[in-house]
């Protein structure tokens, strides 16, 4: 028979994950609005933590929270200000565009090149169409499709 | 990435106010030593004496479920009548009590128990014929000794028949200290 991983006390997980949580959202985030994901992130995780029928793979399931949480808020604000916050925030973390390479790695390479000069590198959508070699509407309907495809993705 | 004292207790906070937690928990501190105070949205779950997170939070979870968390804003009251209890200007705990996954028979011996009163003994056959059943002094001793809520429901207060102490589970000493703070009498 299967053995089911007991689902631990909420506090126990919260203890264990909370560290990376808060560094995954800081390298995605900037470090003020790593806070308020933060906080979004373990509230999503206690709403369901109800329904959980086992505890197995929690770690990912949070981080995959975390991921989610923290493509809502990116897409909640601007590119611009977002850049600004990241490098204000966490010298110490890797730039945006090496996390969105590894946050984007296996979507089909026009959208995951759109998506990576729109919210890695900040490009305008102009800018974008050049590097890509198409319209400014193509650059943008690339980029949508991505983070769209991104999101399906990460969704549980 | 090291979590602030500050977001951590935003984060507690906001899961208490939104009612997302089973069991809300936090460390008292009282002359009879810390105590493991935890209260649902039904109301004071249980006190543990000498707290052990590890053994305690698989406790609790098995209580109301398992969303469990250290949460102070959720024992707020208890630990203002603890507080007034342990000065000597409180009585009577004024505080709702969540008494779920306890079997009938337990139930009814500590809503019993909740009516001894302050400074008063009673005996273990006593409270077993008050809920119907004399014979049942053992099984009273029993869920005494499992009692999950000690000094609101004072289980300190149940002495045996010859006025002897015979036992607490959180050891006699504090049962003296706890009659004592009463004022009773103690053979």
């Amino acid at each position: 028979m299967m053995q089911v991983v007991p689902i631990p006390p909420f506090e126990l997980f919260y203890e264990q994950h909370r560290s990376e949580v808060l560094g995954l959202l800081r390298r995605r985030l900037g470090a003020e609005r790593a806070e308020d994901a933060f906080q979004e992130t373990f509230l999503r995780a206690l709403q369901a933590y109800r329904r959980l029928e086992h505890g197995d793979h929690l770690r990912a399931w949070v981080l995959t929270i975390a991921r989610n949480v923290a493509v809502d808020t990116l897409r909640r604000t601007r590119p611009q200000q977002e850049l600004h916050e990241t490098a204000a925030g966490a010298h110490d973390d890797p730039p945006a565009y090496e996390e969105l390479a590894e946050l984007t790695d296996g979507l089909p390479p026009k959208e995951r090149a759109a998506v990576v000069l729109r919210y890695g590198y900040d490009l305008a959508y102009d800018q974008i169409a050049a590097a890509l070699g198409s319209s400014e509407d193509a650059a943008r309907q690339a980029t949508s499709t991505g983070v769209r495809r991104l999101r399906r993705r990460i969704t549980p | 990435m090291t979590v602030s004292p500050d977001l951590d207790r935003r984060f507690r906070e906001a899961a208490h106010a939104l009612g997302l937690v089973d069991l809300g928990y936090d460390v008292v501190e009282s002359p009879v030593g810390d105590l493991l105070v935890a209260a649902s949205d039904r109301g004071l779950a249980s006190i543990w004496y000498d707290p052990d997170p590890e053994r305690d939070l698989e406790r609790l979870a098995r209580i109301a479920g398992p969303r469990v968390l250290r949460s102070p804003r959720s024992v707020d009251v208890t630990r203002r009548e603890l507080d007034e209890y342990f000065a000597g200007r409180r009585r009577v705990f004024d505080l709702a009590l969540d008494l779920r996954a306890l079997p009938p028979f337990t139930v009814s011996v500590l809503r019993e128990l909740a009516r001894v009163p302050y400074g008063e003994t009673t005996t273990y056959g006593a409270l077993a014929a008050s809920v119907g059943k004399p014979r049942a002094a053992r099984a009273v001793g029993t869920v005494m000794n499992r009692n999950r809520i000690p000094i609101v429901l004072p289980c300190h207060r149940v002495v045996g028949a010859s006025g002897d102490l015979v036992g607490y589970a959180g050891g006699l000493e504090r049962k003296i200290r706890l009659l004592e703070l009463e004022g009773a009498s103690i053979v």
